[in-house]
């Protein structure tokens, strides 16, 4: 039988808020265990929340980006469960009346464009974290990250590859991170990602039974999470069994994932409007303020990218997946100085070569790049302008990103690395070539004019790189030639 | 009572040099140690704290405000710092609170000093602060007799004179339903008037903070002090706190007061008709203008209460679960033991049955029959209220069906108690400001006249039952024992 | 209405109260008896009218996103049953 998968994503979205959505706590990552916890999060007697403005225009933003519905009129509920890391017994959250319903993102996988629909994103709290492992008969708790806000974005089940729902991941992760809502953090747990999958029948207009695999910190783990999980449920059902609706748990070291609980007891959350909070009423005046302060969004920027710089879409989709990136890029293009459209595509070039390659081997993301932009278009500027050749030019990169030079222009000079373009100096080089290479030379006048390449590396060697191989070209194949 | 011996006498005199902050605090802290013992009004006597913030006032290195040296009761529903705050439950038994409430630091920083800390009934929940897990408090007109609830300690205190004034919550009758049962005058301001900071959570749309004194006039001074904006509470009014004891002018001419049918149909005791049916004659005879209204919606207010408050208290007490302070059990043997035995020690049976049916009433499958319901009947019975308050300037009737029962006599039968509050539950479901004022005796108990007001209308409240006061000597007569040495 | 033990005990274990069958009993009859007051809620005619979640027909009022530092860990920390290095502990929890 011919199976077809069925994917929809629930991502938690840490909101870059300086405090805490209910209370006045530092959001800061890494303090010393319960020292940003404060009376509001630990739920003393007699406390009360109160919302963080900077949440709500946050989530106003991302329901704009998303092309949503931000409701007019909120509600924060209650949702009961007891756990040592959740200290009111309730995780304030929104149930029926979310902050914005309704939006989409459009994804391309393998060259199809498509539209996943997004059903809501909801405000909500984190809660505290349980440290299993530090003790031998307790878990201990530490409550700093409870009350830090969250997006969870909910999106419809529109998936059909693990492919898609990585591409839908980035798009989002992109998205966030270019909007300022989110430090986009996976490491740290600043975007989570759940993955509801279930397989049925292709053509089959029903569902089959979902699992939900929670918490899978990495775009790669989640593709992996989802084949593994698409082909586990085929072999269940293909050996005649029935797939359980049950939490599971990606382990990225066996490549696989694992049911949570065994016996999982069935949950009510008793969900009720909380009524220490009032409704939160958003007006159109808001609204169409903050769609105004939007800053330009990745699909925008792309076509743009295209348009100015005269890259190739795939280029501008690589460039435009950070703001990082895609402002780097902009500020190295600037830099370069010139015409935008003829310095993008070496841009380009240079940056999705040899930097990333160089920022990959070190583990580094390019915010942290050791070659500014400014440095990286001084460098391009004297490629185009001739003063050195392309190869010349890695190593003034490489020392660059060493550290060796202050600028392209100080390492040229400091190491001599000017092109010749004395025609003279040039052309005595090329007739020492062909004498000292008369095989060679033969080869060529017999028709391997390939052979031609072999020669201009001879010359090119001689002159220690610095002759334009343009220029030893021509002069080689006029000289030979005229044998 | 006559203003020589009021909030603003004593104030005055202290002002004045005539008497010290210590020395009123110390009267008061004697009456705590000579009559406590009896009646079990507190939990906590913060005497030296007491004596501490007396003596501050005194060098004048406390805050010099309009109630400074003023010694008060608090309801031990409010934390204050450093001092236990038990709620009246053994789940908080050893809760030293970290913080003040917000209803705390403002009388504090009026120059009010606490006496102690006001038994109550646990959680707030009761009508007879018999659930206490520190026992019943007596009351002082007969002590074989409950006090009323939840605020119970704190009206008994006033009572009997253990202080000039105590504050209170009302969630459904709390303030109101205690001092008509002790004879004192007490008020629960609009809600949103009061911050619920630091006022330890029964049910969040409901509870509202206020106070108890001897005179109209006195809780006006100690209302005018505790209310105002919080930006902590985000449910607290940002609205401006009009001076409540200027405003007094004991005018009422002219006011249209309503006389709900509803208050005076069957169940109100005999007794205490005839005390409510005085008392509004004396106030048309002060110039009002008596008016037959509907309530029509009032039967439905206890089933209403019942589930709404019960189901915002599961949720509000899902916190005390033995992990970050309070009550925990003795050697759990896991986390499942943990929370189910710490909780069913920690909280008492009424407390229990509550958390109960709120979990209930929540539960799948039964949230729209009742909860939501209940949020339907709860805007019919204020609807109820605004249609009234179109037509009329106060709403009067009795504040219970009958004076003070007997300890234990309605313990077993919760229904029955719960029904006890039909005619105090409708104005806390719509939210608007009350007091109960003395207005008479039943068999030596005394009996309350209950006053509405529209919401904010607090000034309005205050000065009908200060007019009544002018008239009237109900509110200035003592429990026989209780009586000596009253004032310093 | 009448509650089964079994569903009392359900309700107990949703709020984590932990009740002996004894008390489960008891409870099973009053709140039998709570619930039937409420039956009355059923007879009325509630159609189109909006749920009344709060007192004040008011909105959010919302706080600027500014930080405190939080200087009080050691003070709640005193009143806590049990807490080693900061962290609060409970018994251990197995996932």
């Amino acid at each position: 039988m011919n199976w077809e998968a069925v994917i929809g994503l629930e991502v938690h979205i840490q909101l870059a808020t300086q405090s805490k959505i209910f209370s006045t706590a530092p959001t800061a990552y890494g303090a010393a265990p319960n020292a940003q916890a404060s009376a509001v999060d630990i739920a003393l007697p007699g406390v009360l929340p109160v919302i963080n403005a900077g949440v709500i225009r946050m989530a106003t933003r991302f329901g704009l980006a998303i092309d949503a519905t931000i409701a007019p009129r909120s509600v924060f509920a209650r949702k009961h469960y007891f756990y040592p890391d959740l200290p009111k017994g309730y995780q304030i959250s929104q149930y029926e009346l979310p902050i914005v319903a309704g939006g989409h993102l459009d994804i391309t996988v393998a060259g199809r464009d498509k539209r996943v629909g997004i059903t809501r994103a909801h405000l909500e709290e984190d809660a505290g974290k349980s440290l299993h492992e530090a003790y031998e008969r307790e878990t201990g708790i530490d409550l700093n990250r409870a009350g830090t806000p969250l997006v969870e974005c909910v999106s419809e089940p529109d998936m059909t590859s693990a492919a898609e729902a990585a591409a839908y991941a980035r798009k989002l992760h992109s998205l966030v991170t270019y909007l300022g809502i989110c430090d986009g953090n996976m490491a740290e747990g600043s975007f989570r990602i759940d993955a509801n999958v279930s397989v049925r029948p292709a053509g089959s207009v029903e569902f089959g039974t979902r699992t939900e695999t929670k918490n899978v910190n990495s775009f790669r783990f989640l593709e992996k999470a989802i084949d593994f999980e698409i082909e586990r449920q085929i072999d269940v059902l293909e050996s005649g069994g029935t797939v359980v609706q049950e939490t599971r748990l990606y382990d990225p070291e066996a490549d696989e994932t694992r049911s949570m609980r065994s016996k999982e007891e069935a949950h009510d959350y008793r969900y009720f409007p909380d009524p220490d909070l009032l409704p939160v009423a958003i007006d159109a005046d808001f609204i169409e303020a903050e769609r105004a302060d939007l800053p330009e969004l990745p699909d925008a920027k792309r076509a743009r990218f295209v348009a100015d710089y005269g890259l190739g879409d795939d280029d501008a989709a690589a460039l435009t997946q950070s703001r990082v990136l895609a402002d780097y890029f902009e500020a190295t293009v600037a830099a370069a100085g010139g015409d935008a459209a003829s310095q993008g595509k070496p841009a380009a070039n240079w940056i999705m070569g040899d930097l990333s390659g160089a920022l990959n081997r070190e583990g580094r993301g390019v915010d942290a790049s050791p070659v500014s932009p400014s440095q990286l278009g001084g460098l391009i500027a004297r490629v185009a302008d001739g003063t050195i050749s392309g190869k010349i030019g890695k190593e003034v990169f490489e020392a660059l990103f060493a550290g060796e030079g202050e600028s392209a222009d100080a390492i040229i000079e400091a190491r001599g690395l000017r092109q010749i373009t004395d025609t003279g100096a040039i052309e005595g080089y090329v007739d020492q070539v062909i004498a000292d290479n008369p095989d060679q030379v033969q080869q060529y006048l017999d028709g391997k004019t390939k052979i031609v390449g072999y020669l201009v590396g001879q010359v090119m060697k001689a002159s220690q790189g610095k002759a334009n191989p343009k220029d030893v070209n021509r002069m080689l194949v006029a000289k030979l030639d005229a044998l | 009572m006559t203003a020589e011996n009021g909030i603003r006498s004593l104030v005055a005199r202290r002002a004045a040099g005539e008497i010290s902050a210590a020395e009123i605090a110390a009267h008061y802290l004697e009456r705590i140690e000579r009559h406590d013992g009896d009646l079990n009004t507190l939990i906590s006597v913060c005497a030296e704290r007491a004596r501490a913030q007396a003596e501050a006032v005194d060098a004048g290195t406390a805050a010099d405000g309009p109630l400074a040296g003023l010694p008060l009761i608090h309801k031990d529903i409010f934390c204050t710092e450093g001092v236990k705050t038990s709620c009246g439950s053994r789940m908080l038994d050893n809760f030293i609170a970290p913080y003040d409430a917000t209803a705390v630091a403002r009388l504090a920083a009026a120059g009010a000093v606490t006496l102690g800390k006001a038994n109550m009934d646990e959680f707030a929940m009761g009508s007879s602060n018999e659930t206490s897990y520190y026992g019943p408090v007596r009351n002082p007109w007969n002590r074989d007799y409950v006090p009323g609830g939840s605020s119970g300690g704190s009206a008994a205190a006033v009572a009997a004179g253990l202080a000039p004034a105590a504050t209170g919550t009302d969630t459904g009758g709390s303030i109101r339903q205690p001092a008509a049962l002790c004879g004192v005058t007490g008020i629960k301001p609009t809600y949103g008037r009061v911050s619920r900071y630091g006022m330890i959570a029964f049910a969040s749309s409901l509870d509202q903070g206020g106070c108890f004194a001897r005179s109209a006039e006195d809780c006006a001074h100690v209302l005018g002090a505790m209310a105002g904006f919080d930006a902590r509470d985000s449910t607290c009014v940002e609205r401006d706190v009009p001076d409540y004891a200027a405003a007094l002018d004991g005018n009422i001419r002219g006011l249209r007061i309503g006389l709900p049918k509803q208050y005076f149909a069957d169940g109100l005791e005999a007794g205490s008709r005839a005390a409510i049916d005085k008392a509004i004659a004396e106030l048309e005879g002060l110039g009002a203008e008596p008016v037959e209204i509907e309530l029509p919606h009032t039967d439905l207010a206890v089933s209403t209460y019942y589930v709404i408050a019960p189901a915002e208290a599961s949720s509000n007490l899902a916190r005390y679960d033995g992990v970050r302070y309070g009550h925990r059990c003795a050697d759990p043997v896991d986390l499942d033991d943990l929370y189910s035995r710490s909780r069913a020690e920690g909280f008492g049976r009424e407390v229990q049955r509550r958390i109960m049916v709120g979990a209930y009433v929540l539960s799948a499958g039964y949230y729209d029959a009742y909860y939501v319901k209940a949020q339907q009947t709860r805007r019919l019975i204020a609807d109820d209220f605004t249609r009234a308050f179109a037509d009329v300037d106060l709403i009067a009737g009795p504040v219970t069906q009958a004076p003070a029962f007997r300890l234990g006599e309605k313990l077993d039968d919760p229904v029955s108690m719960y029904l006890n509050d039909v005619y105090t539950l409708p104005a806390s479901l719509a939210g608007l400001p009350g007091m109960s004022v003395p207005a008479g005796f039943v068999e030596g108990l005394p009996v309350g006249l209950q006053l509405l007001a529209p919401w904010f209308e607090e000034g309005r409240l205050l000065n009908a039952a200060h007019a009544f006061q002018q008239a009237t000597d109900w509110h200035t007569r003592r429990p026989p024992g209780y009586e000596s040495q009253e004032t310093p | 209405m009448s509650l089964t033990d079994d569903q009392v005990r359900n309700v107990a274990r949703l709020a984590r109260l932990g009740l002996d069958d004894a008390r489960i009993a008891e409870h099973a009859g009053e709140l039998s008896n709570i619930i039937d007051v409420f039956e009355s809620l059923a007879q009325v005619d509630t159609d189109g009218v909006e749920p009344m979640a709060h007192p004040l027909d008011l909105t959010a009022r919302l706080r600027p996103d500014e930080a405190v530092p939080v200087t009080t860990r050691d003070a709640f920390q005193a009143i806590a049953p049990a807490v080693a290095d900061g962290v609060y502990l409970v018994p251990k929890v197995i996932e």
